[in-house]
């Protein structure tokens, strides 16, 4: 009886939905290696916007750009996921505590914020207890919103962990730190690994709260894009977002192996609930 | 069984401690700040001056002609904005449900195997940078871009249809952004279905419509409040959309507070004073949603 699944055109929307939501990547993935000047004739496959991006006018800001956003997303994604870590921990093993659901909302607070409010709270805060923006806040505020994107698929992977395995390493006479390094932590792995992933690409992702609080000169990958986008779209600007595009699909697709993989471990299996 | 060891809470402050500090100080704090803000005096060098004014609000809501000294009428500049940005979030949230819940009850209904990869496809594009995608969807519905000359190459139509700088390309363009929000919560719903109840409405001779709205809508609507909550609350704070695929009518919230706070004419006070505003219609957003969720519970 799979007839009251079936509803009629419900399969066209999901394949136009699909299309709709890569048709502009995939386009602008493919006259990135159009061979000319102009945006939309098309002069034959060409690697030149390629090489424009790392030799042309425009190659320096580019790899300044590329540093610091790849500098930042490496120690915000490290730092926000040991925080996370430590947070699922309390959170998923500490039982009941007093401030439970407090603790709940603060981790969950950057997604309910919009951003541009984030964006301007950080900025007014940094100014006004008289930081100077640059580096340094960029990467205050970007380990700050990655936590709650690290947070959730450690926590997620932390519940499905039965805890017999942690009470049968302290029943063996494991210290607490031992049971936690030697058998929790390599089943916790892929929620970390995947978490990890995620903070990194949010944060190479960030634009809004980036452009407040970055400060005249700073740049990111993202705010270098944009300032040359607003000067009109160039070839290179498009050769420069496949590649980014190529890296964010890369990551995802990494963390998502990676959870799928560690879903057919015995631990998870072993859940007593 | 389920307990911690004897002692396990002893770690708990330490644990968490990163947490609070980190998220307390660089979020909490400063959204207090940023609102303690918008109560103080703009200076004209560009900085504040601390003495407590309403002016910020009363800049936002009144008009007191170009003296000041006028009778107060309500002001529309601003309000206008937010009226259009509720619009906007509000059409974008219904194109996504429209194109959403086909979508999610169709990746529902397929087999294991092949759910996960659907799945997977529609939460691609949500990691990807927003701003390349909102500039990639400039560049395909541009005058010369390739949907028109798609469209004119296909003799449909003659002139370019001027689709970006208009209200619709910016409504395109938050449906385009928020999507995944909204299929994702939908699919959650829909999987948990009991498809069951379908075949019994079909037994009492319910067509599949009268069966969709009448037995499955009431059971998925959880899923379809949240969806419509994940896309409307980032569409009403926008900001790439408009300002990418919109022009000078189209203006957002996002943009005005963008102009406020950066812009070389900025009023800090009032940047911060709008930002509250609109993380004060956010957070009636989200009650509201928390009232409906638990009146569903109980029944």
């Amino acid at each position: 009886m799979k007839g009251v699944r079936h509803y009629p055109g419900f399969t066209a929307v999901a394949v136009a939905c699909l299309l709709v939501l890569y048709a502009p990547m995939v386009v602008v993935a493919v006259y990135s290696f159009n061979g000319s000047t102009s945006l939309t004739t098309w002069g034959g496959a060409s690697l030149r916007w390629y090489a424009d991006v790392f030799t042309g006018p425009e190659a320096e800001r580019f790899g300044l750009a590329t540093w610091n956003s790849l500098t930042i997303a490496l120690i915000a994604a490290t730092l926000s996921t040991a925080i996370a870590t430590a947070a699922a921990m309390a959170m998923v093993r500490g039982g009941r505590f007093r401030g439970k659901s407090a603790t709940f909302a603060l981790i969950n607070l950057p997604l309910m914020v919009p951003e541009i409010v984030i964006a301007v709270a950080t900025l007014i805060f940094f100014s006004t207890i008289g930081l100077r923006t640059g580096y340094l806040t960029v990467l205050i505020a970007h380990v700050t919103f990655c936590i709650p994107f690290a947070y959730l698929p450690i926590a997620a992977r932390l519940e499905g962990i039965a805890r017999t395995y942690e009470q049968a390493a302290r029943d063996l006479y494991a210290t607490r730190w031992q049971a936690f390094r030697l058998i929790l932590l390599p089943l916790l792995m892929p929620g970390i690994v995947s978490g990890y992933l995620l903070a990194f690409i949010i944060s190479l992702d960030d634009f809004i709260i980036t452009n407040f609080v970055k400060g005249a000169g700073m740049e990111t990958l993202p705010t270098a894009i944009f300032g040359s986008v607003k000067q009109g779209i160039k070839p290179n600007v498009m050769a420069i977002s496949t590649m980014l595009l190529a890296v964010s699909i890369l990551f995802v697709s990494l963390s998502y192996l990676i959870n799928r993989r560690g879903q057919k471990t015995p631990a998870q299996q072993g859940d007593p609930a | 069984m389920a307990r911690g060891a004897p002692g396990d809470r002893s770690l708990l402050a330490p644990l968490l401690l990163p947490t609070w500090a980190v998220i307390g100080l660089f979020m909490v704090v400063p959204v207090a700040v940023m609102s303690l803000y918008s109560f103080l005096t703009r200076e004209f060098r560009g900085g504040v001056d601390w003495t407590f004014t309403l002016s910020a609000y009363d800049q936002f809501f009144f008009d007191r002609g170009l003296f000041g000294d006028e009778r107060p009428r309500l002001e529309w500049a601003y309000i206008s904005i937010f009226w259009r940005s509720i619009w906007q979030a509000a059409v974008a949230t219904v194109l996504c449900l429209l194109v959403g819940f086909p979508t999610a009850w169709f990746i529902a209904t397929r087999p294991a195997r092949s759910r996960a990869v659907w799945l997977f496809l529609v939460t691609v594009p949500y990691w990807v940078n927003l701003l390349i995608r909102t500039v990639s969807l400039r560049f395909l519905l541009r005058d010369t871009g390739p949907l028109n000359q798609a469209l004119m190459g296909l003799g449909l139509i003659d002139v370019p249809l001027p689709i970006v700088n208009t209200n619709f390309a910016v409504q395109v363009g938050l449906f385009y952004s928020y999507l995944p929000f909204m299929v994702l919560p939908i699919y959650a719903a829909v999987e948990r279905y009991d498809f069951a109840l379908s075949e019994a409405a079909a037994d009492l001779y319910a067509s599949r419509w009268t069966a969709l709205r009448e037995v499955v809508l009431p059971l998925v609507k959880p899923g379809i409040v949240a969806g419509c909550l994940l896309v409307f609350v980032p569409s009403l704070g926008a900001f790439l959309a408009p300002d990418l695929l919109g022009g000078a009518k189209t203006f957002m919230i996002g943009s005005l507070i963008d102009e406020q706070i950066k812009g070389s004419q900025g009023n800090w006070p009032f940047g911060a004073a709008v930002a509250v505003i609109l993380m004060t219609l956010v957070l009636i957003a989200l009650l509201l949603y928390a009232r409906a969720i638990t009146r569903e519970r109980p029944a």
